[in-house]
């Protein structure tokens, strides 16, 4: 039996080593009931290695990694919900075929019927269906035994702004449920509609918080001027980190006056302003710094 | 030289199927330019006939001459057999680069893409990252006046997509014109214009501020916190009443939350009217129209707002999602509809296409384009 108060995942210093790499270093986090937590990080990070422990398909070389009060074992898989990447399903079963396979495997019955856009579909190769159904289609899987924990790595790569809203719908509604979610994403867009972030750099777990703490007080540097290209291409040419947004260039991590300063030796004239950094800009400088 | 290349009132049919219906795009120089939709939106047909490789059935494409287009495929076209240099070595062989010119144009592209010391390293060990920095600067290779990039951020991770980011930002300030795919919005926010498409159509075309200023109808605004602090009430109740009252494995929460779900369904199915004095949960009255972003509902609404509602202004995400189920509404015949009707609205996904059109056309000749077409 799960303890009732535990935390659905509790990482208290796990650690997972492969050989002499250290893929997972010293990790400590937490999903509970109805929270959603993002996990975001560079390739590498070691997020993958995490969310495997988490399904139990490795354990940790140091520390403890307990899900529902318990070690990860058969019967912790059995309330867990998964959505790879990949997503997991057999291109060549029928879409009713790949749902009943599931079931059988969870002890459940069949589903019935299926959510809107993939009814009429039950008898067509998965293969077949497009990948925005296909998404769907997992997620109905993965949420058939009514999973406690829903475990999403990329969950809606390559699918329309309307579908992954929808998608979206589906993991706040089982969240609004008590089901608590874990969600590895590359996208600022969808760290947003998590409760929580937890960012890993080379295995270390480098911030986590909400997008506000994470962010904290820092700033970048907004840059708006007729020629964006030569403001662009002088803050390069200085050695800043400039990038574009839309018109305008922002350079993350610099003091407004060295920004000046570089315009100002090529001749530029710009409106300077100093805006608060995006999560995406705050991220990059915590990687780079680790 | 020209400013105006660019694919104008493109239809491109496969078969039956009509994977491009009147699409205008121009690619001015100087500048990205995006094109955003899902998978089998379009944007590899409409790349495809920039690049020459897809006739369009009616229209006219502008383009430069095929040796100063640079093109970067899904795939991420880099031979992954052979090494960094050797990948540099084979299209420069293509473009008739060579002597100190070629020197120079690698030094000068590995140094910007990070890659410089990794030349002689297989592609396909480099990370993802590292790949498309790497087919980013073969595409780049001959200096060309356009740039042709198809999904180059996907599967690269947030740091290394602003590197990449970077590269491409740095083509256009230099006068390349940019015409990039990608699927995700806050990609496409950074571009001087975009062009939405769905099933081949345009959903939303402009620099992102006019997309936003123009979006359909309006979008309204309420919290979702309300639901979320009841269940999180009744939940604790629960604990509190008995361990975590579990019947058959299903908290009592939970299982109230699934019926109120039912209900809700059940209530859009027999007249769109949801929720009407349901305490539970804060949703808004038509699930069809409306969308979740973190804690807030946001709804659209074809006209104005009703009363009490309260209107945003709608970022690239909400104009985007709204542009999508007004034209979901105008397809579904407009007027007045049923309750099933708007569920077909909702649920109709953008997915809802044939799977041999368009998407399996699209990515079958991708993937027999694996490597590149130098």
């Amino acid at each position: 039996m799960s303890t009732p108060d535990a935390p659905l995942v509790e990482v208290e210093g796990a650690t997972r080593r492969f050989g002499s790499f250290t893929a997972v270093d010293n990790v400590s986090m937490r999903v509970e009931r109805g929270e959603i937590v993002g996990l975001l990080g560079a390739n590498g990070a070691g997020k993958t290695t995490l969310i495997k422990m988490v399904l139990g398909l490795i354990a940790p070389t140091g520390g403890t990694l307990r899900l529902f009060g318990r070690e990860p074992s058969r019967q912790t898989r059995r309330q867990l919900g998964y959505v790879a990447q990949g997503l997991g399903l057999y291109a060549d079963l029928t879409v009713r075929e790949n749902l009943a396979f599931v079931a059988e495997a969870f002890g459940r019955p069949r589903p019935s019927e299926l959510p809107g856009p993939l009814r009429g579909t039950e008898d067509r190769l998965v293969g077949e269906i497009g990948w925005g159904l296909q998404r769907q289609l997992a997620f109905v899987a993965a949420l058939g035994h009514g999973p406690k924990l829903l475990v999403l790595d990329e969950p809606t790569s390559g699918v329309d702004p309307l579908a992954r809203a929808r998608l979206w719908d589906t993991v706040h509604e089982q969240a609004d449920s008590g089901t608590g979610v874990l969600v590895t994403t590359h996208y600022m867009q969808e760290a947003q509609q998590c409760d929580r972030l937890v960012l890993m750099s080379r295995g270390r777990q480098v911030a986590a918080g909400t997008e506000k703490d994470i962010i904290g007080p820092t700033t970048a540097v907004e840059v708006r001027t007729d020629a964006w290209a030569r403001a662009f291409d002088a803050l390069i040419d200085a050695g800043l980190p400039a990038t574009l947004a839309g018109r305008h260039v922002r350079v993350a991590d610099t003091a407004l006056p060295r920004v000046g300063e570089a315009l100002e030796r090529a001749g530029l004239r710009a409106e300077v302003r100093q805006v608060p950094a995006t999560l995406e800009e705050r991220m990059t400088s915590i990687d780079r710094a680790a | 030289m020209s400013g105006e290349w660019g694919a104008y009132g493109v239809t491109v049919r496969f078969g039956r199927t009509t994977a491009l219906d009147d699409v205008t795009l121009e690619v001015p120089a100087g500048q990205v330019t995006a094109l955003v939709g899902g998978d089998g939106a379009g944007k590899t047909t409409l790349l495809r006939t920039l690049v020459g490789v897809v006739p369009p059935d009616s229209g006219t494409i502008s383009v430069p001459a095929l040796r100063d287009i640079g093109f970067m495929p899904t795939a991420s076209g880099v031979w992954r057999d052979l090494s960094v240099d050797e990948n540099v070595d084979f299209v420069a062989a293509a473009y008739g680069l060579r002597g100190a010119e070629l020197r120079g144009r690698r030094a000068e592209l590995l140094e910007a893409a990070g890659l410089a010391g990794v030349g002689d390293r297989l592609a396909g060990q480099l990370s993802g990252g590292m790949r498309q920095k790497l087919a980013f600067s073969l595409a780049m290779l001959h200096r060309p006046t356009l740039l042709v990039l198809d999904e180059p951020s996907t599967g690269v991770d947030p740091v290394s997509r602003v590197d990449l980011w970077r590269l491409i930002a740095r083509a256009a300030a230099d006068g390349a014109a940019v015409a990039m795919a990608t699927t995700y919005l806050d990609e496409a926010e950074r571009a001087a214009a975009v062009l939405v498409l769905d099933e081949g159509r345009t959903l939303a075309y402009g620099p992102p501020e006019k997309v936003t200023a123009q979006a359909p109808g309006t979008v309204t605004v309420s919290v979702a916190r309300e639901a979320a602090r009841l269940q999180g009430a009744a939940d604790r109740d629960s604990r509190l009443a008995g361990g975590e009252a579990n019947h058959g494995g299903v908290s009592v929460a939970r299982e109230a939350a699934r019926l109120q779900g039912a209900a809700d369904r059940d209530s859009r199915l027999a007249g769109g009217e949801a929720n009407h004095g349901s305490p539970t949960t804060a949703a808004p009255v038509d699930r069809g129209y409306s969308w979740r972003r973190g804690h807030e509902f946001h709804t659209w609404h074809p006209g104005p707002p009703g009363p009490g509602e309260r209107p945003l202004e709608p970022d690239m995400e909400d104009a985007v999602i709204a542009a999508a189920l007004a034209d979901r509404a105008a397809r579904a015949g407009g007027g007045a509809r049923t309750g099933e009707d708007r569920e077909d609205i909702a649920d109709a996904g953008p997915t809802g296409r044939d799977p041999n059109s368009d998407n399996g056309a699209v990515r079958a000749e991708a993937a027999g384009s694996e490597g590149r077409n130098a």
